[in-house]
């Protein structure tokens, strides 16, 4: 039943000249994407928040916009949509750095909503009884607390996030996926190819995954 | 920019517009073509649903099991499998490398292939929330059982699972409601679900704008109704004065 399968085409040159520019796009995607989307995902939960209608209106109907549609759409709304608002033509890769900055603002921004409502009530008192405007208070005393009781899952949707940087495939952008694709058609061994993929994948996320879990024991500790 | 939602009543072939907006004869419009793909995503979705509530419920039962380690071993290797590869490479393994393995699978559609990757894929996430659902009873619980003289698969059967299955009603519903937008993935294996549409016509029409639309409204549309019927089933199983306990609900 087994057929032949011939892992002698996969060498460091060949990992070297397809796979490696692909991971690297992988990775600067996840890292643009896990700060954007943590900086604009921490103003939109800030927004919803505020208790102002003006502001919580759009914020709520941005994420779960974003929440309801398939990523994919995402991607390929962006790729549309971009270059008729900035006017001219934009790469595949650029279009996915926008796009993932957009989507997972929505994702992150729950994840931080729910951090800072996990800080107490009277962290916030106490701020606002030393004077503190509310700049101050968010800035020193709730978010630096939302950001360690959140980290274990901030970290989890990075990972989850790296694994969605595939999805980059429907507008042909290069990425680790794609790498090993190109690798298996030009050597015309698609099935080893396809394996390595899930082979990378696995390595990468099971051990970071394993470290998020170390790291979630520690800070349980020390609180 | 102006817009033009005639595109829809044109023909896939010859481009021109249909009276009626759907087609006649064997003539098919991209009106009928787009119903026909929201057709493809809604029995992707719920065959591969199918297949993860019976494999997912399956194999986080057996994870919560008491002294077998080893098939607690071979539960969460399942569920970490699926966890750590995505699911689009998922899919070419199953559409690329299984049939190569086994080939027999060769005959095979591409539709069937995608529905047991998004199934299989789906079921470890699943299995994931019924071992915690099991996991959230009171241990009083499992020993009344055994108390009774209930075999395992008893206690399992009428005392543990049934409890377990109500308390993951609502991670259940959004993981139905992912089901339906992981479906999207399919395009990848030229599935002509709604997103192999949206590429599609979008290339053939340069009516990008329109044929997004409507493919996106089709799949909030498909999750807002998922989580109506999710919500009337979480309603009609309520155990009365027990639900609280379950974290609500919507």
């Amino acid at each position: 039943m087994l057929m032949h399968i011939d892992w002698s085409f996969l060498s460091w040159e060949l990992l070297r000249g397809f796979v490696l520019k692909g991971f690297i796009f992988s990775l600067v995607l996840t890292v643009i994407a896990t700060l954007g989307g943590v900086l604009f995902g921490t103003l939109l939960a800030l927004m919803r928040l505020s208790g102002k209608k003006w502001l919580v209106a759009p914020a709520t109907i941005y994420v779960n916009g974003m929440r309801s549609i398939p990523l994919v759409m995402v991607i390929l709304w962006f790729f549309l949509l971009v270059p008729l608002i900035i006017g001219r033509p934009i790469g595949a890769e650029a279009s996915a750095i926008i796009t993932f900055v957009a989507f997972e603002a929505a994702y992150f921004s729950e994840i931080m909503r729910a951090g800072i409502q996990s800080v107490p009530r009277g962290q916030v008192f106490a701020g606002q009884a030393l004077g503190m405007t509310y700049g101050q208070n968010m800035k020193l005393v709730v978010l630096p607390q939302a950001f360690r009781n959140m980290l274990p899952v901030l970290l989890t949707q990075t990972i989850i996030l790296f694994q969605d940087t595939s999805l980059v495939y429907a507008i042909g952008a290069y990425d680790m996926l794609k790498g090993f694709d190109v690798a298996g058609k030009n050597f015309g061994r698609p099935v080893e190819a396809y394996l390595a993929a899930a082979v990378a994948y696995f390595v990468i996320c099971y051990s970071l995954s394993w470290a998020v879990k170390r790291l979630h024991k520690k800070i349980a500790i020390i609180r | 920019m102006s817009w033009d939602w005639q595109v829809f009543c044109q023909d896939t072939i010859t481009q021109e517009v249909a009276q009626s907006c759907f087609g006649k004869g064997g003539d098919i419009t991209y009106l009928d073509w787009l119903l026909s793909a929201w057709g493809w995503t809604v029995s992707v979705s719920l065959l591969a649903l199918a297949i993860a509530l019976v494999v997912g419920s399956l194999i986080g039962t057996l994870r919560t099991l008491p002294d077998s380690p080893w098939v607690v071993r071979l539960g969460n290797a399942w569920v970490e499998f699926f966890r750590n590869i995505p699911l689009l490479v998922h899919i070419f393994l199953w559409y690329h490398v299984i049939p190569a393995i086994f080939p027999a699978m060769k005959s095979l559609p591409g539709f069937v292939l995608v529905v047991f990757a998004l199934g299989f894929f789906t079921s470890a996430r699943i299995a994931e929330q019924v071992r915690s659902g099991i996991q959230a009873l009171p241990r009083g619980q499992r020993y009344a059982g055994m108390a009774m003289g209930f075999t395992t698969v008893q206690y399992y059967r009428y005392v543990l699972l049934p409890m377990a299955f109500r308390i993951i009603i609502p991670p259940l519903t959004s993981e139905t409601m992912n089901i339906f937008k992981n479906s999207s993935v399919a395009f990848a294996v030229s599935v002509s679900e709604l997103t192999m549409y949206a590429m599609q016509v979008q290339e053939e029409t340069s009516r990008g704008i329109e044929v997004y639309l409507l493919v996106t409204a089709l799949y909030v549309v498909s999750a807002l109704a998922i989580n109506r019927i999710m919500a009337f089933i979480e309603k009609r199983a309520r155990v009365p004065g027990m639900i609280a306990a379950g974290g609500g609900g919507h």
